[in-house]
């Protein structure tokens, strides 16, 4: 599996676990289209957090990396990293990736 | 399981006494300070960590959450102060101050807090001060930086209130440590004078305020702040 599917694995699941609880309607089929946050719908502010914090988690155990996924380049960029799936699992990939300082 | 307990400042005064006194009530209790602290007592795990270094408190809170798998207590104890006239008060004593004590609560906060929102639960208590209600002459900066803590109290409380988070924080009149130990015995005195109940504080006076904010029955208290001695 490479690096980019196992980063999906992990965004799917942990909006399926989300979802599990809160039922929210635009994640009962997830693929690199669905939106996570912003504008457009997704989920709402407290579930971003728990999301962030189980990713943050998550992704150091799994690639033995800590990473800050709500970092100021993540925050300060004018198209947000959390808006997709697909902007999502990309941005934690340059995260988890060898050349990312 | 034993409750785990992480507590800053712990080389001595306040800090010293609340990790001795946790470690006996069957906490695991994990200390940091900028140095390192002798020999303690069994149930207590120490660090060497600047609470204003990011890098560094977010390496010891992995730490002690792989370790120990969760946090249940952080106490926000670490804390600088500087008695001075405002005119001669050098910039680095004010991001001295201002770095251990906002910046480092907010670090220790954030980085805790994504343990306790995984956990969904966790208490967390801050350090204020009397020395900001009381406006006292001398202690601007130390004043203003418990000013922000108090703040932070206030608004972390309701932004962690959704998963079952409580911040609070204790404010603490002058107790015997090497903190109040360069201010004239003249002006604790003045200090003390201005208290409901006038006397020195004591450790347990301390310990009986954050007995109270992490019981577990404490969950529907958040974002208080209570000030020791009758201060308001």
């Amino acid at each position: 599996m490479s690096i980019h599917q196992e980063v999906f694995a992990l965004v799917e699941s942990n909006l399926q676990d989300l979802n599990e609880e809160l039922e929210y309607e635009s994640l009962a089929q997830i693929d690199s289209n669905t939106v996570v946050f912003g504008t457009e719908g997704g989920i709402d502010s407290l579930s971003l957090v728990r999301l962030i914090v189980e990713l943050e988690s998550q992704v150091n155990e799994r690639f033995g990396k800590s990473v800050a996924l709500a970092d100021e380049a993540a925050m300060s960029s004018r198209r947000s990293p959390f808006r997709t799936v697909g902007s999502l699992v990309e941005f934690i990939v340059t995260r988890v990736s060898p050349d990312h300082a | 399981m034993r409750n785990v307990m992480l507590i800053t400042g712990t080389r001595k005064g306040i800090g010293k006494y609340l990790a001795d006194y946790y470690a006996q009530r069957d906490f695991t209790v994990i200390g940091c300070s900028r140095g390192g602290v002798g020999q303690r007592q069994s149930g207590y795990e120490h660090y060497c960590v600047d609470v204003a270094e990011e890098e560094a408190v977010c390496n010891m809170v992995q730490d002690v959450v792989a370790r120990h798998g969760h946090i249940d207590v952080l106490i926000n104890n670490a804390g600088v102060a500087s008695m001075n006239h405002l005119l001669l008060t050098p910039v680095s004593t004010v991001e001295k101050i201002l770095g251990t004590n906002v910046v480092g609560t907010f670090l220790m906060v954030r980085e805790v807090a994504k343990a306790m929102v995984r956990q969904k639960s966790g208490r967390i208590v801050n350090f204020a001060t009397v020395a900001t209600p009381l406006k006292l002459e001398g202690e601007a900066i130390y004043a203003a930086s418990k000013a922000a803590v108090h703040s932070l109290t206030e608004t972390m409380a309701r932004e962690l209130a959704p998963y079952r988070i409580t911040v609070n924080a204790v404010g603490p009149t002058p107790v015997a440590t090497d903190l109040i130990r360069s201010v004239p015995r003249e002006k604790i005195n003045d200090l003390i004078a201005r208290q409901a109940v006038k006397r020195l504080g004591e450790f347990r006076d301390i310990s009986n305020v954050i007995d109270f904010f992490i019981r577990g029955e404490s969950d529907f208290v958040t974002g208080q702040v209570v000030y020791l001695g009758g201060i308001s």
